[in-house]
Formats: structure tokens, sequence, C-alpha cells
């Protein structure tokens, strides 16, 4: 009997140590390609940091209103975001690797799916930046134009220009993502339904009268309004 | 020497039949079948008044008009000039035309008609624009005479214009040349000038045709390159310009031809004016600067209206734009009511910190240029309202300080331009 618990506790203290010495190197390799990993992001995030900052990329996401967004949010800059959105991704690729090498059952197919969605990740944030400097380059267009042609609520007309594109990017983002495909194909459906909806409506309403103001402006107060302005600028 | 490929093989065949000339006079055409005539005649009379003895050509660079502006050109005969002005010529007096695209560029008919120069060896050339209906044979006379007698490679017109014609040349265009470059040449965006072969062939092998120049505000970059070539330049009075008709609606497209124009040439001359200081008058024929006091219906309420307006929707374009303080200045401005003045120092540092803006790109470039229209109109209330009841000699004035002021804060450019941010 004696014997008998003598040799399972051998026999599990064996196998524990079978098994530590199966893993223990794992593990180093894991600790170093984690260890190498946050070194290679490091370099990564600091080389990436001053190429955006030579290429003035701040300015590029000012332009793009990301910035007024990130400052809202108590964030720090457009260039410090994505140095440090690169510098995770990096760092959490090499951990992952890490991991798979420990060899635990399930965990690999994870991290292999992981390894698949980077790329529609970052091709996400990619339509998402460039969506939202195309947006804030229309809206910004459409502001100038409107103020220059005296055109009323020049601002409302920059928001909807903005919001009209932003939508759109919004949906095509979520596709890229594959994240609720279907919820975010219906709400934009229902969104851009119901703005054109409206936009019926309140021009059917409002029409009668926008249209006469508009005939007015076009043909009598501006013909009168311009004899009365002779100045020519060159 | 420039390369001629862009002209056509028939226009190149029409100028090897003429042969070198003494004289070229370019008319650049779009649909002006109306006024063509009468200007081509004043050409002719005053070539043969003139310059009897020389050999002269008058090129017609047409942007595909649809009206027959080039067979009337072509179709004047010099008998019929003749007889209308008792004058005879020793030389055939040629006049060709050539298409050089089916929409208006006058780049590329400034650029036609420089090549034409260039290989028919002109020694003095001549522009004339086709809006110009009270141009007298004299324009010829005073423009191509200071060139082919005495020497000078530009001759820049100055005009008697009403006080408040050509607001952004007086209170833009002309202050800022000036300062910057160190010439006060009047019409720096000139309608009609003269210029010699040395300096035609010197524009045509030096100006960036490829890259955008082919649009329009040519004429401008021109000027700055004859200032920056170190070419001779003076003046001639010409008398009365009718201005042209335009309405509120053109001022974006006048400013990105002009004050466009001239943001995007200050970077390319850096060089040179950031090492000037003060301004030289340039030689002038007749007067420099001749106003008249005819009363100007002007809108001065929708002007106010339309700063105010500019100035409260724009304000986050602003911010992109001009510093805090002057943002702030702008924003205390609007808010007054009849008092309501946009001072010189004020505009001279907006339109600087523009300048500035659009050297590094802050936004758009053109949307700079879009976001300066409304500031200019309050500029344009201001000058109108100070300048209501004042003597041709006071508006001289107030146009005199609008320059120093821009020579006095040139130094507030120059640190802008200098700063990384």
């Amino acid at each position: 009997m004696r014997e008998m618990i003598v040799n399972e506790l051998t026999q599990a203290v064996q196998d524990l140590a079978r098994g530590f010495a199966h893993y223990l190197p794992r593990l180093i390799v894991m600790l170093i390609l984690a260890f190498v990993g946050w070194m290679i992001a490091y370099v990564v995030k600091v080389v990436l940091r001053s190429i955006l900052r030579f290429i003035k990329f701040d300015r590029l996401s000012e332009n793009a209103g990301a910035s007024q967004l990130l400052a809202k949010a108590a964030l720090p800059s457009a260039t410090e975001m994505l140095s440090r959105f690169v510098f995770w991704v990096t760092w959490l690729g090499f951990i992952l690797l890490g991991v798979s090498v420990l060899g635990i059952l399930g965990l690999q197919e994870q991290i292999a799916r992981f390894f698949l969605f980077l790329p529609r990740l970052f091709v996400a944030v990619l339509i998402l930046f460039f969506g939202m400097l195309a947006a804030g380059f229309s809206a910004r267009a459409a502001l100038l134009a409107a103020v220059n042609a005296n055109v009323p609520s020049p601002r409302l007309l920059s928001l909807a220009v903005r919001s009209i594109i932003m939508v759109f990017v919004l949906s095509i983002v979520f596709e890229e993502l594959g994240l609720a495909e279907e919820t975010m194909l219906v709400a934009f459906g229902i969104a851009f339904g119901a703005l054109m909806l409206g936009l019926a409506i309140a021009f059917g309403i409002g029409g009668k009268d926008l249209a006469r103001r508009f005939l007015e402006e076009k043909f009598v107060r501006n013909k009168k309004e311009q004899d009365e302005d002779e100045l020519s600028p060159l | 020497m420039e390369d001629g490929n862009f002209l056509t093989d028939d226009f190149l065949r029409q100028l090897i039949n003429v042969g070198e000339v003494d004289i070229l006079v370019g008319l650049p055409t779009h649909n002006n079948a109306k006024t063509v005539d009468s200007i081509v005649h004043a050409i002719r009379t005053g070539i043969l008044r003139g310059f009897p003895r020389e050999r002269a050509v008058i090129i017609n660079a047409d942007g595909g008009s649809r009206d027959g502006t080039p067979e009337l050109i072509t179709g004047i005969s010099i008998d019929d000039v003749r007889r209308a002005s008792s004058v005879y010529a020793l030389r055939t007096l040629h006049a060709i035309s050539t298409k050089y695209a089916s929409t208006q560029q006058s780049g590329v008919a400034l650029r036609t008609i420089l090549a034409a120069a260039e290989l028919l060896r002109a020694k003095a050339c001549l522009v004339v624009s086709p809006e110009s209906e009270n141009i007298t044979p004299e324009w010829v006379s005073n423009l191509v005479r200071p060139v082919y007698y005495d020497g000078f490679d530009l001759v820049s017109p100055t005009y008697c214009r009403n006080k408040f014609d050509g607001l952004l040349m007086t209170n833009l265009l002309y202050p800022m040349v000036r300062a910057l470059y160190g010439v006060r040449v009047h019409e720096s965006y000139m309608s009609e000038f003269g210029f010699s072969g040395r300096l035609a062939s010197q524009f045509l092998g030096q100006n960036r045709w490829n890259e955008g120049a082919g649009e329009n505000g040519i004429e401008l970059r021109f000027t700055l390159a004859a200032v920056t070539g170190g070419f001779r330049i003076c003046q001639s009075f010409l008398g009365k310009k009718d201005p042209a008709e335009r309405r509120a609606a053109d001022l974006v497209p006048t400013l990105r031809q002009s004050v466009g124009v001239l943001f995007s040439a200050l970077e390319a001359d850096f060089q040179v004016w950031s090492g000037v200081s003060g301004s030289q008058e340039v030689p002038t024929t007749g007067s420099d600067q001749e106003l008249v006091l005819d009363p100007l219906r002007v809108n001065r309420k929708r002007l106010r209206e339309m700063f105010v307006r500019g100035v409260s929707e724009l304000e986050s374009v602003f911010q992109s734009i001009l510093s805090p303080s002057t943002l702030a200045e702008l924003k205390r401005i609007a808010g007054l009511e009849e008092q309501f003045r946009y001072p010189a120092e004020l505009w001279v540092k907006t339109v600087y910190e523009f300048a500035a803006a659009y050297q590094k790109s802050v936004i758009s470039r053109d949307h700079i240029i879009q976001a300066l229209a409304p500031l200019f109109r309050g500029r344009v209330y201001t000058f109108v309202v100070e300048n209501r009841n004042g003597s041709a000699n006071d508006v001289a004035n107030n146009i005199e300080a609008l320059c120093l002021e821009f020579e006095r804060l040139k130094p507030y450019l120059l640190e802008m331009w200098k700063s990384k941010e």
C-alpha cells in the first residue's frame, strides 16, 4: 500500500517534471518572442511616429476632422494614436505567436483567426481614415461654396454633406470588418431612406415658398443688387 | 529655345510664310466677335501710324470661338484701315490665327503667342485684351515704343480708373507685390502689356507649363518673372479703361487667378523676395495712377453682411489659417454695426497669414483662396466707406498708406514663413 502511494507520488512528480520540462522551453521561447516582439514593436512605433510627423499626418487628420474627435475624447494626437495602435497590434501578434508555441489545443485556431482578421482590421482603419478625410474636405468645400454664394444655412448644408459621406463610409467599414453586416445594411437602408423621405417631405411642404424665394432672389433681388453693385475687382 | 511642338502644323506653316518680324501683336480671343473688329482696327492703325517701316504681324490665339472671331480678325482688310485712318504702311501687315484649344485657357494662349514671337524673332511684342473696347491706336505706340526704342523688357500699363475700380488690385495685388518684390508696378495683373523678345524667350523656357501653368492668371506670373529675372520694367499710361463686366459671383475665380497665382509664386520666388526691403519706383511714361470720381453704385450693406456671415460661418476654417489674435480681432470687428471698419493693419496681417497658410498648405490651397473672399468684401466695404467723399488725392494717399503698411509688416510674413508650424 505504502509502496503504491510512493510510486504514484513519484509518477505524479515525474509527470509534473516531464510536463514542466516539456513546457519550460516553450515558455522561455514564448517569453523571448514576447520580449523580442516588444522591442520590434517599439522600434516600429518610433519609426512610424517619425514618418507620420514628417508627412504631417496630424494636419491630414485635422483636415479629416479626426483630431477634433480625438481631442473631444481627451485622447492623444492622431500620430500618437496610430503609432500606439501599430505598436500594440505588432506586440500582440508576437505574444500570440509565442502562445501558439505553447501548443495549447483550441487556442491555436483562435490565434489563426486573429491573424486572418488583422488585414481586414487594417483596411477598415484605412477606409475610415480616408473616408473621414473625404467627408471633411467635401463638407468644407460645401461650406465655402455656400458662404460665397450667399446660400442660407451653409453650416447645415456642410453637415448634411459630411453626414451622408460618413454614413457611407461607416457602412463600408462595418462590412469590411464583417461586424453585424445585416444590421448595418438594414440600419443604413432605414437611415438613408428616412433622410430621403425627410428631404422629400421638407421640399414638398416648404418647396413652394423656397421656390418662390429662390426665383425672387435669382431674378428680382439679385438683379436689383447687381445693378447696385458696379465694383470690378481687377 | 522652347520646344514648339505644341503648335499646329498649319500655324507653323503660316508663321514660316510671315518670316521674321519686328513687332508682334498677340490677341487671345474666345467668342469676342462683338469687340474684336474695333480692337483689330485700332491695332492696325496704331502699327501703321507708329511703325510704318517695321515688319509686323497680328497673332490671334483663339480658344475655340463659335462666333467667327478668328475669321473676323483675319478678314479685316488693311485697305479699310488705310482709308479710315489715312495712313500708309511700307511693309505688309500680316494677321494670322490659330485655334489652340476648344476652351479658353489664357496660359495656353499666351504660350502660343510667346512661341510665335520666338520663332519669328520679334523684337517687340504686345498683348491686347479682346475685352478692351476703348483701345486707341496710341495704346500700341505707348506699349511698344519703350521696348522697341528704349530697350525695356516689360511695359506694364497704367489706366485712368474710377476710384472704386480694381479694388483687388489696389488693396492686395499692388501693395503686396510692391512690398515683397520691391517694385512699384501698379498693374501686375495686366490685360495689355508690351514685352521684348528676350523676355518672351526667357519666360517660355522657364515657366513650368505642364504643371498647371496653362490655367488662368498667367499674366501675373509673367510680370513676376520679369521682376525676378532682373528685366527692365517700365509703365506706360494708356488712358481710360472700361472695367470688365464682373458679377459678385465672379470674385472667387478672380481670386484664384490673381491672389492664388501670387501666393503660389511666393513659394518659388522666396530667395528673391525674402532679401528685398522697401520698394522702388519704375520709370513711367505719363501718369502712374489717375483716378476719376464718378459715382458708382455699391451695395455696402450686402458687402458688410457677407463679411459678417463669412466670419461667423467659416470660423472653423479660419482657425486653421489665421492666428488666434487675428481671428479674435476679426470676430470683434464683425460684431460692430455701423462703426464696422476693417483696419489696414489687420487686413495686411490677414493677407500675410493667408499667404503663409497657403505655403504650408494647412488645408486645401483652393479652400484657402475661397475663404479669403468674404474677408476681402469686408475690406472693400471699409475702403468704400473711408473714401466715399475723398478726392482723388485722398484715395491715392490711402492706397499709399496701405502699401507702406504692407512694407512695414513684411517681417511678420517672413517670420511666419520660416516657422515650422
